[in-house]
């Protein structure tokens, strides 16, 4: 009898550790990503120069004289990614606004199985799409020698974003009790002046949130973009060949060398710091909603 | 009633609803136009031919069948790893974790992970796996990437049916004298395999959709792996959106990149249906 309740409780302590250790798992993954990205990435910025590495505008890496100036990235990144939120955020807040309040039930139904399928489309799919279809329409319609540009990519980024934009801001209009529509519609206002001048300010934060959850997916999307933005390091133009931050790494990884393949790593690390302040704008909304509930 | 209200509030009223239905109408055409165009311009390339064998260059032929076993060598590996791994995590959240500072920090740590996009991971994996690790440019190293990267999936929906189970369910399995593993193992876990099982299948979704993080890890080989080769480290070999990026991108082959992405197409359809099923029968 001792003797089983004692192996017992050692396999209760070591299951114990096992699943902590499996929890700690994670951390450690953080940890390590965080580390390898830092170290591999701060050689090349030392060696070339904090300054000229983030200001230069020239990315000229295989030239004779080699010059690293990844401002032409940073600047498309993020043109890109506010290009992808000034079209996909209106068209999907009204999608929010029309399903958690307007849509009848099997519309609704209907239409939200549409938002969770465009999900899970694999982005290679998104790509490919765009490379077929959009590219060589946004060459005709503007008379361009080449389609593939800053505002093709804009255009399938903002198609991207659209699935998580749309579920956040319908769970945070849904979120939003029920007495200030009741409180507004017996003041007179009328069921869409409700939606659009009392319970859309009411889940401003879990809208935040939801544009904030799109621009990372937008600033994180590398094959997509690299199939449509025609991937030519040139400081940003609407209507020319671009190439983002991730699209940046991902481009010249595979044939790099030296002090090319360090400042793609330092490339890498500058998007993880992006990624990682778009992460803590989002924590800070999530506590502060947290908060008020 | 509604002859009170100016004209002005009338017609914004009807813009507003206008653009609402029109947003809603405008994402449902373009879904059913993306697929549908997918669908028209890949299905008459797919082939038996095409996905039972493998490209060859004497014969001019491109086959897909290693890619297609790539996928599914991928997807089994990567869940084998995580699953164990995120399910003892959400077990530790939600069953044993006492100190409320760890499991934020945990969660946190979920969180971030959940955030960094895959093209960070696929550097990371190359940095660690493939060279560090020195697995080579091979499945392995891209199957510990995806682990990485589908962890949080697992552990989420893992602890979200945890927090379904009553605790009447553990009080009485407790009180009837089982130790904690006991318990955990013949009451909560039998209770949440409909959880694990949405996770797994959300999981096998981003394995299926995943390209920018395999790219560097598990490479662009065409050859035709056995199970043990799939295994073994240094043997690379490219899934159907990796394969998809490289026939679209770098030769252009558009016939067989549609083909590809309409079989990619039904499958994400397939995995939301079951995910979906799975989501149903948990909440019942």
């Amino acid at each position: 009898m001792e003797k089983v309740k004692k192996t017992v409780k050692w396999l209760e302590k070591i299951m114990n550790l096992l699943f902590l250790a499996c929890g700690l798992l994670t951390i450690l993954f953080v940890i390590l990503i965080t580390i390898f990205l830092v170290i591999s990435g701060i050689p090349a910025i030392r060696n070339i120069g904090i300054f000229d590495f983030l200001c230069g505008t020239v990315w000229a890496s295989t030239a004779a004289e080699p010059l690293y100036g990844i401002l032409p990235f940073i600047l498309t990144s993020v043109y890109g990614t506010c290009g992808a939120i000034l079209i996909g955020v209106p068209v999907g807040l009204f999608c929010a606004v029309f399903l958690a309040k307007m849509a009848p039930r099997k519309i609704g139904g209907a239409v939200r199985n549409v938002v969770d399928l465009l999900a899970g489309i694999p982005s290679v799919v998104y790509g490919l799409a765009g490379m077929i279809l959009i590219v060589p329409y946004v060459r005709e319609v503007f008379h361009l020698p080449d389609g593939a540009n800053l505002f093709s990519a804009i255009l399938v980024l903002a198609v991207m974003i659209l699935p998580s934009v749309i579920s956040v801001s319908e769970t945070a209009i849904r979120a939003v009790p029920e007495e200030y529509e009741e409180a507004s519609l017996a003041l007179g206002a009328t069921k869409t002046e409700t939606v659009f001048k009392v319970i859309l300010p009411a889940a401003k934060s879990g809208i935040v949130t939801a544009i904030a959850l799109g621009t990372g997916r937008a600033v994180g999307e590398a094959m997509a973009v690299m199939m449509v933005a025609g991937n030519v390091a040139n400081m940003p133009k609407l209507f020319g060949s671009v190439r983002f931050l991730t699209t940046a790494v991902a481009s010249e990884m595979s044939y790099s060398s030296g002090l090319q393949r360090q400042a793609l790593f330092s490339i890498a690390l500058v998007l993880f710091l992006f990624i990682m302040a778009i992460n803590l704008i989002l924590g800070v909304m999530t506590k502060r909603r947290e908060q008020n509930d | 009633m509604t002859e009170n209200i100016s004209k002005t509030r009338k017609i914004r009223d009807l813009i507003l609803n206008l653009l609402m239905v029109l947003s809603a109408g405008m994402i449902c055409c373009l879904l059913l136009g993306l697929i549908g165009y997918i669908l028209y311009r890949g299905i008459p390339y797919v082939s038996w031919m095409l996905v039972s064998t493998k490209p060859s260059l004497l014969r001019g032929t491109v086959g897909i069948l290693p890619n297609i076993l790539n996928t599914l060598y991928m997807i089994v590996i990567t869940l084998v790893i995580v699953l164990p791994i995120g399910v003892g995590a959400a077990i530790y959240l939600n069953e044993y974790a006492k100190n409320k500072k760890i499991v934020r920090i945990i969660e946190l740590a979920t969180e971030t992970l959940a955030g960094i996009p895959s093209i960070l991971y696929g550097l990371v994996g190359m940095l660690v796996f493939v060279q560090f690790f020195s697995l080579g440019t091979s499945l392995m190293a891209g199957a510990l990437t995806l682990v990485i990267m589908t962890l949080p999936t697992i552990i989420r929906t893992t602890q979200e049916s945890l927090k379904t189970v009553p605790r009447a369910y553990r009080e009485g399995a407790l009180g009837l004298g089982a130790g904690k593993w006991y318990m955990i193992r013949t009451v909560v876990l039998p209770c949440v395999i409909d959880g694990i099982v949405t996770g797994c299948i959300l999981a096998v979704g981003r394995v299926v959709g995943e390209s920018a993080a395999l790219l560097f890890t598990a490479g662009m080989a065409n050859e035709l792996l056995s199970v043990p080769e799939a295994l073994q480290p240094g043997n690379a070999g490219s899934t159907l959106t990796v394969a998809l990026y490289m026939y679209a991108k770098e030769r252009g082959q558009f016939d067989i990149a549609f083909a590809i992405a309409a079989i990619l197409l039904i499958l994400t359809f397939l995995i939301n249906m079951s995910a979906k099923a799975a989501a149903r029968k948990l909440r019942k």
